[in-house]
C-alpha cells in the first residue's frame, strides 16, 4: 500500500535548536529518504515562500502566504511503500519534526484501479 | 471462525457475507449428507470459496491475488476439508478493532459488532443512539481498516502494552455503559465481563488484563443489591446476601493470579 507522509512544524521549532541537533536531524531526514520503503518525497521551502492561488469567477487571484493561517505549518512530505498503517507509523515516528512539537498526518494514496 | 476470515481478506463486510452464506450452505446441505470430520475447516473454506468468487465478480480479484496469495503459509491447504483445526484469530481480531487510528467510539462499536457478535441495532439501543447513526459509525469505521491498512494482527512486543491498554479500556468502557444502567435485562455489563474473559483466556499471563476481569466481576457482583428500583443503594446499606458470592470469589483467585504474575 502506498501512503504519504504530510509533515507538519511548529513554528520556530528548528530554529530554537542548536546547530548540532539541526545537523543531526537533517541527516536523519536524509537517512529516511534513502529507506527502500520510502519511493518519493520532497522537503519544501518557508511558509514565507508560498503563494496561495485561487479562481473565482475565471479570475485567477494570486496573494502571498500559505492558504491559511495555521498553528502548524506544512513542510514536506514523504511517499512510503508499506503493507500496512503500521509499518508507516514506523516510518512517520522517526520524522524528526514530530517530536520537536510538529505531527505527521499518515495518509493512504489513491491507486489507479484500486 | 469470522475472525480467521476478516484476517484473510482484510475486508469485514466481505467476511461476514461469505461466512453467511457458507452457514447457509451447511445448513442445506449437512441434514442429507452428515457433518463433515471438520466442520470448522469446511465453513472456514467454503466461506473462502465464496468470498473469492465474489471479488471475480467484482473484477477486484486481480488487484487482491497478490494479497492473497501471500498469506499461504497460514493456509494448511485450499482443498483440506478434514486439515487442522482453524486457528483462533480473536485476539488479532480485538487488536484490529481497538487499533488508535480509529475513533474511540469506532472502536467500541467495533468490538461489540466483531467480537461481542451484537446486532448493529443492539449496540445503537445500549448507546442510545439511532440505528443509522450507528450504522454509518461502523461503516466508516471499516471502510477505514480497509482504506488505510489498519492491521489484523497482535502488535510486536515494543507496542503491546501501550495497544493492550487501549483494549482494555474500550472493554470497561463497555462495562461502565452498562453499569450505571438500572435495567437489569442490560447486557452491556456482561458483554464487557464476556469479552474480558475472551481477552484474558488468550492473554492469561497478563496482569491487568486479569485485574480488568476481576475488577468487573466484582462491581457486577453487586448487581442484584445495587438499585432499589430505579433509586441508587450505597454500598453500606446493601444486602450483600444479594451479592454474587460465586463472582466475588472469581475475581480473588483472578487477583491472586495477576499478583504472581507481577512478579
Amino acid at each position: 500500500m502506498q501512503y504519504a507522509l504530510l509533515i507538519y512544524s511548529k513554528p520556530g521549532a528548528a530554529e530554537a535548536l542548536d546547530a548540532d541537533e539541526r545537523e543531526a536531524n537533517h541527516r536523519e531526514y536524509m537517512d529516511i529518504k534513502k529507506m527502500p520503503a520510502v519511493v518519493g518525497g520532497a522537503s519544501l521551502h518557508p511558509v514565507e515562500t508560498a503563494t496561495t492561488v485561487r479562481v473565482q469567477d475565471g479570475k485567477t487571484l494570486v496573494t502571498d502566504g500559505p492558504f491559511a493561517d495555521t498553528k502548524e505549518v506544512f513542510g514536506g512530505f514523504y511517499l512510503v511503500e508499506a503493507d500496512d498503517l503500521d509499518q508507516a507509523t514506523e516510518i512517520a515516528a522517526r520524522i524528526p519534526a514530530a517530536r520537536i512539537g510538529g505531527s505527521v498526518e499518515i495518509r493512504p494514496v489513491v491507486v489507479d484501479g484500486a | 471462525m469470522l475472525a480467521c476470515l476478516i484476517g484473510y481478506f482484510g475486508d469485514f463486510d466481505l467476511a461476514e457475507e461469505a461466512a453467511a452464506e457458507a452457514f447457509a450452505v451447511a445448513a442445506q446441505r449437512w441434514p442429507g449428507t452428515g457433518m463433515p470430520d471438520n466442520p470448522g475447516a469446511w465453513l472456514v473454506t467454503t466461506a473462502r470459496h465464496r468470498a473469492i468468487d465474489r471479488l471475480r465478480r467484482d473484477r477486484v480479484l486481480a488487484a487482491k491475488l497478490p494479497l492473497l496469495t501471500e498469506r499461504e503459509p497460514h493456509d494448511s491447504g485450499e482443498d483440506a476439508m478434514d486439515g487442522p483445526p482453524i486457528p483462533d484469530e480473536r485476539l488479532e481480531l480485538v487488536f484490529m478493532c481497538c487499533h488508535p487510528a480509529l475513533a474511540l467510539e469506532a472502536q467500541v462499536a467495533l468490538t461489540l459488532r466483531a467480537v461481542a457478535g451484537l446486532t448493529t441495532e443492539e449496540i445503537a439501543r445500549a448507546f442510545l443512539v439511532p440505528a443509522e447513526t450507528m450504522k454509518r459509525r461502523l461503516t466508516r469505521a471499516k471502510s477505514k481498516i480497509k482504506v488505510a491498512g489498519i492491521p489484523f494482527g497482535v502488535p510486536a512486543a515494543s507496542q503491546l502494552p501501550e495497544r493492550l491498554a487501549a483494549v482494555l479500556a474500550v472493554v470497561y468502557l463497555i462495562f461502565n455503559e452498562g453499569y450505571s444502567d438500572a435495567n437489569a435485562e442490560n447486557s452491556l455489563a456482561a458483554e464487557a465481563i464476556r469479552l474480558g474473559r475472551v481477552v484474558a483466556a488468550l492473554l492469561p499471563a497478563e496482569p491487568e488484563v486479569l485485574g480488568l476481569l476481576a475488577l468487573m466481576l466484582l462491581h457486577d457482583a453487586r448487581r442484584e443489591a445495587r438499585f432499589d428500583g430505579q433509586d441508587l443503594v450505597l454500598l453500606p446499606d446493601q444486602d450483600q446476601s444479594r451479592w454474587d458470592w460465586r463472582q466475588i470469589t472469581e475475581a480473588r483467585d483472578l487477583l491472586a493470579r495477576a499478583w504472581s504474575a507481577r512478579a
